[in-house]
Parts: structure tokens; C-alpha cells; sequence
């Protein structure tokens, strides 16, 4: 484990070898660079946890972690897997757990910060069986992960190196999130999974990929609704792992509202253009944004739809994408109804993002065989820095900048 | 409740030609099963328990559905595939002149152009139905599907 598993080609992040997407040892270095190496995974939104024993399950990469709210109102991140024997100790996606978290296996119990509190017949039955003395409950509690929050999201890491969160987020990205999300108090309006036949890569490009937007996703363009007059941007963190698109429509600027957008519509196709009532919710004009957080996390403006994308790997060839639709507590009952409509935008079944959930798939069934080849990223250059254009692959280098440094792999 | 044989009849062949016509790749008649100002929701189990709103598909009018149909022949990429419904127990919860409340539940297969079958989706469908002059429709067809995971994309209505 001490080196990659294979060479990076030449030309850096501009090819991308496709054993990338495939190698099982690679996989397995993945786990500990980057998962549970110094970087930052998106557990749960704060406010999906609000009462003192709430809980929610989740991952860190493919660690089952259990997330939960104490007395004191702070959130614990646990591994979820029992010191004892090492099953699943939370066993619902969400609940109430109390004051404390028992494994149902042997009744181990802990505290919602690890801590073991008691093994049952610790002492045995009339002087027989039992731990011996030298067992110390303080050595076998749950493992504990760092926990921080940003604008009402709780990250997690298994790393004492990984930095700060807002450090790994960085202040360009950061601002960009803080743009969408502010300091306003989150409401969850839906979750979906998505189960993808491809590596969790595959996904995350894609997200990063400005490239491909108007060219497989065609119900824009189809519809009439994307303009010419579109122009947008890439913001790229330094090392590269994150990223912020945006695309705005100048004409849409103009008194805030989407203006002449319904007249573009009318004669184009679309029956109801309903969908398309969007307010300029933060005021900049901008329609979409999509942000990434190395290595796994999405955050997406698409109108007035927001929601959190998580990436979690399933093995080497398949991936479980979570959403998590947002709207915020002071929403109105025209923002409210904004949300819900234009949620048929996205997720597996939207209309500007289903191509994503077999995209990737038609990649991985490609590349079997062509394991010693390598994917072509030269759309913009050989850099990774901000942009003005979107006809880049600029932020697609940038991940693989990061991920190559967190592997690892000779620059 | 117990509605009369010839109600209950009609609902049924509602659902089925509701089925054929998906089954039978006849999308551009999927529309006219609706009302004008018909509720066509596709959700999560998960999300309709905790009073979620958002799921995978929401349409609060026929013209919607047509949007869908259109988006899904021109404009949307997807692997060939088709599905198969197989419904059953049904059952009248409400019936009251022109309007029935129904539960029923469903089992999607979707079947790849290679072949490859798998039982996509599974749940129930919260009807309600308005019998009108040209015969009943749905008013409301809330799908509410057991599957809490998709797999790839959905793009055929359920």
C-alpha cells in the first residue's frame, strides 16, 4: 500500500488512465488516502438531527457512520461498527437513540460521544466467564471521527493531518457555498438514491465536467431555453479539488425575474413553462450553480432547486449517489412550490440530469479491456486554474490534481 | 368499500389500459388517462412517511405529463428499455358520485436491450379517480414506490 498500484501516464492531468476506474488495489489505497486520509466527507444536514438523541446513518467513503446530536447540542460522528465483534450498532437510517447506543449482537452499550459503558455478565455468573480484570472499557469505545459544520452542513473526517474544514473548503469555494446556502436555517424537503453502475470517479467528473452540460443534457437546448447570451464561469480551488460552475443569462439580471423566458418558450414545445417561474433567489442572476468539495461532495443550484449530491462508493464499479433536496425554513408558498416544481430538473428521473445516472455506466462498460489506456481531459489546456469559459476541462483536472497528490501518484 | 360491479370494472380497465399503455411504448397516450388539472407524483415510500414533498417526478397538470413525453422523445438520453406492470389489490377506499379514492399496488420490471430484467420498482398507487363523461380518469395518481434506491434513472413513467 505504501505505492500506487500502477503509473500515472504521461501528460498529468490531462490523461487519465482507466485502471483508475477499475483496479481493486487501487480502490483499497482510495479507502485510506483519500476516505479516510485528510480530506472531508459530507455527513448529514444539522437541522436532520435537531433533538438530543436524534441520529442518522451514513457514510465516510464506505465506513458506516452513525451521526447524532447530544445533550449539549454539539453532533458526534461514530464510526458505526461495534468494538466487540464489529456489527452495525445504529440500524435504521434515522431515529431517536436516547442517551445512549447499544449494539443488539451482545448489548455492548455506549454514550452518544463512544464511550463503552457497559458490557452485559462482565463479571461472569457466580465467579465463571466474564472479562478478565486487565479488560478497560476506556480502550473499546466507538471510534470517533472529527466533526465540523459549515452553513448548516456537518462534515466528518477520520484524519487528524486533514485541515481545517474551512481550510479544505478554501475561502473562494467556500464563499461560493455560502452564497446558496448563507446562514439561513435549513429545511430538507426530500432525499432519493440513485444506484450507479460506474466508480465513484466517474460520477464526480461528471459534475466537474462543464464541458459536456449542453451537449448530452439536450432538453435546454431542445426546449430553446438555453441562450446564447449564457455566460458563466469555473471557479477552481488551488490544489483543484473543488470547484464552483456557474451559468447565468444576462437578460435574466433585468428586474430580478426571468423575463422574456416564458415568451421564449411559448411555440417551442414545452405546454407548461411553469417550471420556469424561477425567482433570482440570491440576486446575482445566476441560474446554475454546481460545487464540489474534494473528494466526494456536491452542492447544486439549478434554479431554484437546491440539493446536496454525496457520492459513496460501492466497490470499485458501482456507486450510491444520495440526494438531499433543500429549501429553507423561510421559504414562501411560491418559493415552496419553486422547489418542488423544479425538482423535475433533476435527480434520476430530472430532465437535465438522467443522462448523468448511465453516463458514467456506458464509461465503465467501455473501458473493460482498455484497462492500459487512457482517457483524453485537454478541453482548455493542461491547467486546473478559474476560468471564464465553461468549454474547459479545467475543474475535471483540478480533481484529478488533487486526487493524484492524495494518492499519491508522481506529479 | 364495496362499489358496485360496473364501478369497479371500469376502474380496473382504467389501470390496465393505464399499463398497456406504457408497456406498449404508447407514451404520447399516456396524457389522456389524466385530467387537465390532474397530480401525477412519483416518491419515495421514505419521503410520502415523513411528509416530504420532494420526490422524482412531480406534475400538477396534463400539460406537464406532455412535457414529460416530449423531453423523453426528443430531447432525453437513455438506454433502450421497456417495463412490464403487474398490479393488483386493488382496493376502493372512497366512493362518492363522480369520485373514487383507490389503493393498489404495482410491480415495475424494466427489461434492457440486452436483456438484462430487473424488478425496478414496486410501491403503490394513490388514486384519485373522476368519472367523467368520456369515461374515468385519474385525477391523481400518487406512485409511491418501496424501492427506496433507483437504480441508474428513471425515465419511462411508472
Amino acid at each position: 500500500m505504501d505505492a500506487p498500484a500502477f503509473a500515472w501516464p504521461a501528460g498529468g492531468n490531462t490523461r487519465v488512465p482507466y485502471r483508475v476506474y477499475t483496479d481493486a488495489e487501487n480502490h483499497e489505497r482510495e479507502k485510506a488516502k483519500i476516505f479516510a486520509g485528510p480530506t472531508w466527507g459530507f455527513l448529514c444536514a444539522a437541522t436532520e438531527i435537531p433533538e438530543a438523541g436524534d441520529y442518522k446513518t451514513t457514510f465516510l467513503g464506505e465506513v458506516p457512520v452513525v451521526v447524532v446530536r447530544r445533550k449539549d447540542g454539539g453532533i458526534n460522528a461514530l464510526v458505526n461498527r461495534c468494538s466487540h465483534r464489529g456489527s452495525l450498532v445504529a440500524l435504521k437510517n434515522q431515529g431517536n437513540t436516547g442517551t445512549s447506543l447499544t449494539c443488539v449482537y451482545h448489548s455492548w452499550a455506549f454514550d452518544l460521544d463512544g464511550n463503552l459503558q457497559g458490557v452485559p455478565f462482565r463479571r461472569g455468573i457466580e465467579g465463571k466467564g466474564g472479562m478478565p480484570d486487565s479488560f478497560d472499557l476506556k480502550q473499546h469505545g466507538l471510534k470517533r471521527l472529527r466533526v465540523e459544520e459549515t452553513c448548516g452542513l456537518v462534515f466528518g473526517s477520520l484524519s487528524a493531518e486533514a485541515p481545517p474544514l474551512e481550510e479544505h473548503i478554501g475561502e473562494l469555494i467556500g464563499g461560493r457555498m455560502q452564497r446558496v446556502l448563507g446562514n439561513r436555517k435549513l429545511k430538507v424537503l426530500g432525499t432519493t438514491s440513485q444506484y450507479l453502475h460506474n466508480n465513484w470517479k466517474l460520477y464526480v467528473e461528471n459534475t466537474k465536467d462543464t464541458y459536456h452540460a449542453s451537449l448530452l443534457h439536450s432538453f435546454f437546448s431542445t426546449f430553446k431555453i438555453l441562450r446564447l447570451t449564457a455566460t458563466g464561469g469555473i471557479h477552481v480551488s488551488e490544489g483543484g479539488g473543488n470547484h464552483a460552475s456557474h451559468s447565468r443569462n444576462k437578460q435574466d439580471t433585468d428586474g430580478g425575474e426571468y423575463v422574456g423566458l416564458r415568451s421564449a418558450i411559448d411555440g417551442f414545445g414545452l405546454q407548461d413553462a411553469s417550471i420556469f417561474g424561477a425567482r433570482d433567489e440570491f440576486g446575482d442572476g445566476i441560474t446554475v450553480q454546481i460545487l464540489s468539495v474534494f473528494p466526494n461532495f456536491i452542492l447544486q443550484q439549478v434554479h431554484n432547486s437546491i440539493a446536496l449530491r454525496q457520492v459513496l462508493p460501492k466497490g470499485v464499479d458501482e456507486t450510491e449517489l444520495l440526494w438531499t433536496f433543500l429549501g429553507f425554513e423561510d421559504d414562501d408558498a411560491e418559493m415552496q412550490r419553486m422547489r418542488l416544481k423544479q425538482a423535475n430538473l433533476v435527480g434520476p428521473a430530472g430532465y437535465i440530469s438522467m443522462e448523468d445516472g448511465c453516463v458514467g455506466g456506458w464509461v465503465q462498460r467501455a473501458i473493460q479491456g482498455s484497462e492500459a489506456d487512457d482517457s483524453v481531459v485537454e478541453m482548455g489546456g493542461a491547467g486546473h486554474a478559474s476560468s471564464d469559459s465553461r468549454v474547459s476541462e479545467a475543474s475535471v483536472r483540478g480533481f484529478w490534481n488533487q486526487y493524484r497528490e492524495t494518492m499519491g501518484f508522481a506529479p | 368499500m364495496i362499489v358496485d360491479v360496473g364501478t369497479r370494472l371500469a376502474i380496473e380497465d382504467l389501470f390496465a389500459r393505464y399499463a398497456h399503455t406504457i408497456d406498449d411504448d404508447r407514451l404520447e397516450e399516456w396524457p389522456a388517462l389524466f385530467t387537465e388539472d390532474c397530480l401525477y407524483q412519483v416518491i419515495s415510500a421514505e419521503n410520502w412517511a415523513l411528509k416530504r414533498p420532494i420526490g422524482l417526478i412531480h406534475c400538477d397538470n396534463r400539460a406537464m405529463l406532455q412535457d414529460r413525453v416530449t423531453s423523453l422523445r426528443e430531447a432525453n438520453i437513455y438506454e433502450a428499455q421497456s417495463y412490464r406492470h403487474m398490479l393488483s389489490a386493488t382496493l376502493v377506499t372512497h366512493f362518492h358520485r363522480d369520485e373514487a379514492r383507490v389503493v393498489s399496488n404495482y410491480q415495475v420490471t424494466r427489461i434492457m436491450q440486452d436483456g438484462s430484467t430487473l424488478l425496478f420498482s414496486c410501491g403503490r398507487y394513490l388514486d384519485r379517480i373522476k368519472f367523467t363523461k368520456a369515461g374515468p380518469l385519474f385525477a391523481e395518481r400518487v406512485v409511491v414506490y418501496d424501492n427506496r434506491r433507483v437504480d441508474t434513472l428513471l425515465a419511462i413513467p411508472l
